[in-house]
């Protein structure tokens, strides 16, 4: 019989390579292999850091040697040797290419199933691309506008020399460099990433995201993130995208840190679509990241995530909801396939009176991967009236795969209303037959299937993100390529 | 259109067709009424391709093609359409996309272009309204939160825009009130055609009021034991099967 369905897609989908193996070398100015005081001192100078930085980064240092890399996700992995790892390297000029005639053709044919303009494909795969391009001058005029407004968004080294009162203020505030082993790691060794202040009352005319960075040097792989929305403002920040990314570095420890002042509102959307590894998660990256944001009066943090990549995902984007009438909401669809290990959620913390915080996590594991949602919910004494929504659903798609639900709740006031739904189900048979039997071949069925399932995700993102993401999700599904 | 020839299929080693023989010419209407167990829903979910099923003996051609050489898209690409007795729920899956996606994966198999946004949903709008679906019901998720009705009324609209050369309605009528089943019968007569065939799958006569058969087939243990006119089922409602399935045993 030839209704190949759900079964063939599948086998197809998990003896799925990754196909866009496609790297850059880059010359660096790069440290010798190891950790030590030394190190980030060489680190602290190269970046002509001040003073104060310096002691904090060797702070955090002291604090991390005494830590011990955390056992209880639910992952399993060969720990990293941190004694390995170069923890310095200045990307100097990436070796550009002459036309995109040069770069591998599955890569080209990935980005377009993705709806990747010509343009951006260039400048991802790092094609030298003509001065005129469209995106330089959007992204000059797209500085002056948000410098009219008197909006920061720059590198955090940047930040360190123009803005050092805000970094000072806010650096470590909400992630405290002892929060946990990859914070503190990150704390002692970051290297950059991304600075923004939005001024009071205003609303941010666009979404940002690190596409629009002038400064283009490579992020690193212990990126640091500082977002700070001053009192009655609003921006909408967009972090990573939906081409695949490969980097040379296992692990990845970043921190985003977002403060969220009386009435501001903060949209942050990710799309990580790191380097999964081989069948068997070789060579996948580590992603073990620590994301948290706190909310002043009557302000809003909105965390939506789309999770594809990775061979290891240890990610918990959390609110603490310090301010009364403060809102968190967490919407997250992780998809894991072949041997990709996921443990991902988030913590809402209740502290303030009438919080409300919202979490929608969607989970859908395919080939032998192990998917695992992991949340808390904690009313704290003081939050009066306190309210939680949690949805968490597990798709699974293969019988080899496994998904995992860590609810963890804790009220310690009496007037709260917490509600916590989860369910599991198997993608259905019927519903693949019913699409075969509607002339939808059997990819295209399951494609429709999970992006129905993980819609209520999907719509919390940029518009244009969303239509990339959807795309992202059934090609990550996808059986067979090319 | 079809020619079933001593079809037999099993699932999980269970015997359920045992032999069958149906041949459906072009513009015909057939109906297939049979007592529970007889093996009615296996020969619709065998024709559209459920995997389930084994075939064990037989032949069915399909429009001069070997409909078991082909998978469930093919099929349905071909025109061979299949109105579900229990229509599957697809959340978070607008009717609108997933017709859409079926249409086109049609239109490509025809060697056409996707269809432009505008005609679709011109068409949208015309093969609505035969089954007096409204507009909410085509914007929600396939089929959930309808009623037994409006899911009902859903296959047919499914089937109008997708314009098959042969419909099968697997018992269509169980779960419809009067009402209902007139809609559904108005939508189905309003599709016959010379060059379209419909085999309605059936427990009850009453249906066959309204979507008036060419021929009336009992099916008994996996095979069709009486043919006739549209007046066989009218015996059967007045006599039940008991003294056709006495009839086969001696």
């Amino acid at each position: 019989m030839a209704y190949e369905g759900k079964d063939k897609v599948l086998e197809d989908v998990t003896a799925k390579a990754y196909e866009f193996g496609f790297t850059t070398d880059i010359e660096s100015d790069k440290a010798p292999p190891g950790l030590s005081e030394e190190i980030i001192r060489f680190i602290s100078e190269k970046k002509n850091e001040p003073e104060w930085l310096l002691k904090w980064r060797l702070d955090a240092f002291e604090v991390w040697k005494k830590m011990e890399e955390p056992e209880w996700p639910h992952l399993s992995y060969t720990k990293p040797d941190y004694q390995g790892i170069s923890y310095y390297s200045a990307p100097k000029q990436k070796k550009e290419l002459a036309s995109l005639d040069e770069v591998d053709p599955e890569l080209l044919r990935t980005m377009e199933k993705l709806g990747i303009s010509i343009e951006e494909q260039k400048r991802l795969s790092g094609v030298a691309v003509d001065f005129v391009m469209d995106s330089v001058s959007v992204a000059t005029s797209f500085k002056a506008k948000l410098g009219e407004l008197g909006i920061v968004f720059c590198s955090l080294s940047e930040a360190v020399q123009e803005h050092p009162d805000l970094v000072k203020k806010y650096l470590g505030s909400i992630v405290p460099t002892k929060d946990n082993y990859f914070a503190a790691l990150n704390s002692a060794v970051f290297t950059d990433g991304s600075f923004c202040y939005i001024p009071k009352g205003v609303r941010c005319p666009m979404e940002l995201s690190t596409y629009f960075r002038i400064n283009e040097s490579g992020t690193g792989q212990f990126e640091r993130t500082l977002l700070i929305a001053d009192k009655g403002s609003y921006v909408s920040y967009l972090e990573g995208c939906t081409a695949p990314q490969r980097d040379e570095n296992q692990l990845h420890a970043a921190v985003v840190e977002l403060i969220a002042l009386d009435e501001a509102e903060i949209k942050y959307s990710t799309v990580q679509n790191w380097y999964p590894g081989d069948a068997e998660g070789k060579g996948g990256v580590y992603n073990f990241v620590t994301k948290r944001g706190i909310c002043h009066e009557r302000s809003k943090i909105s965390w939506t995530q789309v999770e594809t990549g990775s061979a290891v995902t240890w990610k918990y984007p959390s609110c603490i909801l310090k301010g009364d009438h403060s809102i968190g909401e967490f919407y997250s669809v992780a998809v894991t396939n072949n041997a990709q290990q996921a443990d991902t959620g988030t913590k809402m913390i209740h502290l303030g009176r009438n919080t409300r915080s919202t979490i929608i996590s969607k989970g859908i594991s395919s080939g032998r991967s192990q998917n695992s949602y992991r949340g808390l919910v904690q009313i704290m004494p003081s939050a009066e009236n306190a309210r939680n929504f949690s949805q968490c659903d597990s798709l699974l798609m293969t019988d080899t795969s496994g998904a995992h639900t860590f609810p963890y709740i804790e009220v310690k006031n009496p007037s709260a209303k917490v509600e916590h739904e989860a369910t599991t189900s198997k993608i259905g048979e019927d519903q693949i037959f019913y699409c075969l039997q509607r002339g939808i071949d059997a990819e295209q069925a399951i494609s429709l299937i999970v992006n129905g399932y993980a819609k209520d995700v999907l719509n919390q993102l940029p518009m244009e993100f969303a239509v990339e993401a959807r795309k992202l999700l059934a090609v990550s599904l996808e059986g067979s390529v090319g | 259109m079809l020619k079933i020839n001593q079809l037999k299929a099993s699932v999980e080693d269970t015997p359920i067709l045992k032999g069958l023989d149906l041949h459906i010419g072009p513009g015909e209407v057939h109906a297939i009424m049979g007592p529970n167990g007889s093996g009615k829903s296996t020969l619709a979910s065998v024709l559209a391709g459920r995997e389930e099923y084994e075939i064990s003996g037989g032949t069915v051609d399909f429009d001069g093609q070997d409909l078991l050489d082909m998978d469930a898209t093919e099929r349905a690409r071909s025109g061979l359409f299949l109105a579900f007795q229990y229509p599957v729920e697809i959340p978070g899956v607008s009717n609108i996309n997933f017709m859409r996606a079926a249409l086109n994966g049609k239109r490509e198999h025809a060697g056409l272009d996707p269809i432009a946004g505008k005609d679709f949903l011109n068409l949208v709008k015309e093969k609505s309204s035969l089954v007096e679906l409204d507009g909410k019901l085509r914007d929600r998720s396939v089929n959930e939160g309808f009623s037994g009705g409006e899911k009902k009324r859903n296959e047919i609209f499914q089937m109008a825009m997708l314009e098959p050369k042969l419909a099968v309605l697997d018992e269509t009528d169980s779960g419809l009130d009067i009402d209902a089943l007139r809609i559904v019968a108005n939508g189905v007569n309003s599709m016959r055609s010379p060059d379209r065939s419909f085999l309605v799958i059936t427990h009850y006569q009453r249906l066959l009021d309204y979507i008036v058969p060419d021929f009336v087939h009992v099916l008994v243990d996996g095979k069709i034991v009486r043919t006739g006119g549209k007046e066989l089922a009218l015996e059967l409602e007045e006599r039940g099967y008991d003294w056709i399935k006495e009839g086969v045993v001696s």
